[in-house]
């Protein structure tokens, strides 16, 4: 019997839970395919395919599956709605919709599963997501409970290595692989900077145009969300009178309060896609903290899929000469737009 | 306590006899003008949808006009709307001013804090629970009556022999709508209305195109945000219908009903998920609409707005599937009304053309 092929787009929750759903699969005897990273090709495949006004996430996504239609036999898109128990956290209304989108924009489609992740509601939800989704692939009886389980030990390691500071393209070819994950590297520096944003942006090199890259060459060490420890990333909550709506937003905003209060960092960088409607929010409200808690320098950087890496790679360094500037002036009041 | 409110269509009149009513007075900020757009948009996040940069807008003149506390209605997600409050609230503060801005969540949800927040607004207003339902029923009847005058309005338009007419009617009934207290007193005065916009000189012989117009609540209600849409279709002669009006929203929010299930499962094929705000409702109605024989539909939405991309993306195959043209329009703070105009009479004409192909 040939092997069924099951293709997952390598944007979005790749970054984040690709190690789960990959093991899963795999144990279940399938092969998952994810399409290239993200280049110029895939790129303009999503630009040619999606609503206009949609912002770069969703181009992207756009583009992978349409890179991935024809090499696979299952794509798999799960609808993400809500990933922790929460009457009100949810993902972007766009992600909400993401499988309808795709598959009235995009034509010769193959088969797709998007099962609904809400992990809000019953008895072991993420179990039984998993259930139903091998039921839609024919499979039932232990071999899922096994592969199940194989899968939260490998999304366990994973979520451990982000924590410790490892790449998150390291950190999933370590654990898909099954091996360990060398020591990310001791990193001498005099200026840590937080590099706030959501995964999709902040781990996809191509779309970010290698900032991270740049930074350690400016000398910089960055500190990402994943890199808060869980339960005090939660802890954050206190300090908005209402939670946001979506999922890594939140994230986002506990992950600035976090470092505004540990005052680890000398500044922050918040990276948004043009056109992010959660970001609009966001974005104003980091602004506002950034400038009312010791004035922490604080830079905005949209990207989009025309964004060239010279204009970024200007105002990364103009930032962090003014840092310097001001650290070497010992001087406090500075403008905190950047 | 001086108490303003956000400005949408014309439910002012209505918010501002309720607040007369327990006991504070009410700030009727000035409808929305290019100042107001201006001073939201210098304001407000670059992306942030036109009801935000409108509402902000018109809540720094209503301070401007010495508003201490600002009522406003919130929400829970993922529609941006729930977060308004809040961050209109940070805004402000750090402009340097003091007002409150108090938000009104869904009672279902947080029925404590709902209660609270409406306990203090009686009791600085010196009035009691009594007070509040004697008021809330003028109040209701009003809004209702409101909501009528104006849907009537625009089905006499697309009728009506000199140009303009209904509009300078619909103004004159918009003052003596302003003018009764009581129930019965609305009741009357809301006869007159009709009365005076059915005494219209109408040429019933025309058979206008007729369009569905959907999608974001705040731009369908409010004529400064969509530049008047459905009088300047009413004057191109064109018979339009709106999927939402305030009341039917208001009473919608308290329960779901029938209607609002039907709009979900005929978008149901296209769109398996409630994605916030009306995006949902975009497919289902579109779909409606085509099944009712209308000859076209309308998408409004604010630039930027998550769930309308959402519908907008889905919303060819619909048209596509159901025969029904579709035009989306993307409102912001640049849009012209030239430029409006000119896509409408595009638009108004291939359904002309698609019609008479239909019946030679």
């Amino acid at each position: 019997m040939v092997q069924l092929k099951i293709g997952f787009p390598r944007t979005l929750f790749y970054f984040l839970y690709y190690p789960f759903w990959h093991t899963f699969f795999t144990e279940l005897g399938y092969q998952v395919i994810t399409s290239q990273p993200t280049n110029q090709y895939n790129l303009n495949l999503g630009i040619a395919e999606t609503v206009n006004d949609a912002c770069l996430p969703i181009k992207l996504y756009h583009g992978h599956v349409a890179e991935l239609k024809d090499k696979v036999d299952v794509i798999f898109m799960p609808r993400m709605v809500k990933v922790r128990k929460m009457e009100t956290e949810v993902f972007c209304p766009k992600f909400l919709g993401l499988p309808d989108m795709v598959r009235n924009s995009i034509a010769g489609l193959p088969r797709i599963i998007d099962e609904k992740i809400d992990l809000s509601k019953g008895r072991y939800p993420l179990w039984n997501a998993c259930r139903n989704i091998a039921k839609q692939l024919n499979q039932s009886g232990f071999v899922v409970r096994r592969s199940y389980q194989k899968a939260l030990k490998c999304q366990e390691k994973f979520n451990k290595y982000l924590t410790f500071g490892v790449g998150v393209q390291e950190a999933i070819d370590a654990v898909i692989t099954g091996q360990d994950c060398p020591e990310p590297q001791k990193f001498e520096t005099d200026i840590n900077l937080a590099i706030l944003g959501y995964p999709y942006l902040i781990y996809d090199s191509f779309v970010n145009v290698g900032m991270f890259e740049r930074l350690g060459k400016f000398g910089v060490k960055p500190w990402t969300v994943e890199m808060v420890p869980p339960n005090r990333l939660e802890a954050q909550a206190k300090y908005l009178p209402k939670s946001l709506f979506w999922h890594f937003s939140n994230r986002t905003i506990r992950a600035t309060f976090y470092y505004l209060h540990e005052q680890r960092v000398d500044g922050i960088i918040h990276v948004t896609a043009f056109g992010c409607g959660p970001d609009a929010m966001v974005d104003k409200l980091m602004e506002l903290e950034a400038k009312h808690t010791g004035r922490m320098p604080f830079l905005t950087l949209s990207l989009d899929e025309q964004t060239g890496a010279a204009g970024i790679y200007t105002r990364i360094e103009a930032f962090v000469d003014m840092l310097r500037y001001r650290r070497k002036n010992n001087e406090n009041i500075l403008s905190h737009h950047g | 306590m001086k108490i303003s409110f956000p400005i949408m269509g014309n439910s002012y009149i209505a918010f501002k006899q309720l607040i007369k009513d327990l006991g504070h007075e009410p700030i009727v900020p000035p409808m929305p003008t290019a100042r107001t757009m201006s001073l939201g948009t210098m304001y407000s996040p670059e992306f942030a949808c036109i009801p935000f940069k409108i509402l902000l807008g018109t809540y720094l003149e209503a301070i401007e006009m010495g508003a201490d506390v600002i009522v406003s209605s919130g929400g829970h997600g993922p529609c941006r709307a729930g977060y308004y409050g809040i961050l209109q609230q940070k805004i402000i503060e750090d402009l340097g001013y003091d007002t409150k801005i108090i938000i009104f969540d869904s009672f279902a949800k947080t029925y404590k804090d709902f209660i609270s927040k409406l306990s203090w607004l009686l009791k600085t207003g010196k009035k009691s629970w009594w007070d509040l339902y004697q008021a809330f029923k003028p109040a209701w009847a009003k809004l209702k009556a409101l909501d009528e005058i104006e849907l009537y309005s625009h089905q006499v338009r697309p009728y009506e022999i000199n140009q303009g007419e209904t509009t300078k009617v619909y103004r004159k009934c918009l003052e003596i709508m302003d003018e009764p207290v009581s129930k019965l007193q609305i009741k009357e005065a809301k006869e007159v209305c009709m009365k005076m916009l059915k005494e219209i000189p109408q040429d019933k012989s025309r058979n206008p195109l007729k369009i569905g117009i959907i999608g974001e609540i705040y731009v369908l209600i409010e004529p400064f945000a969509n530049l008047d849409l459905q009088a300047t279709l009413g004057e191109m002669g064109v018979y339009s219908e709106r999927s939402m009006n305030l009341f039917h929203w208001l009473k919608e929010n308290t329960k779901m009903s029938r209607h609002e299930k039907k709009i979900i499962k005929s978008a149901l094929p296209y769109l398996r998920e409630k994605i916030g705000g009306h995006g949902i409702n975009s497919i289902g109605e579109t779909v409606m609409y085509a099944q009712q024989g209308f000859d076209g539909v309308i998408q409004l939405a604010p630039f930027s707005c998550i769930p309308e991309i959402v519908a907008k993306g889905i919303l060819p195959q619909v048209s596509h599937d159901q025969g029904i043209p579709v035009m989306t329009i993307f409102l912001d703070e640049m849009m012209g009304k030239a430029g409006m105009q000119t896509r409408l009479e595009a638009f108004v004409d291939l359904l002309q053309q698609k019609r008479d192909l239909k019946f030679a």
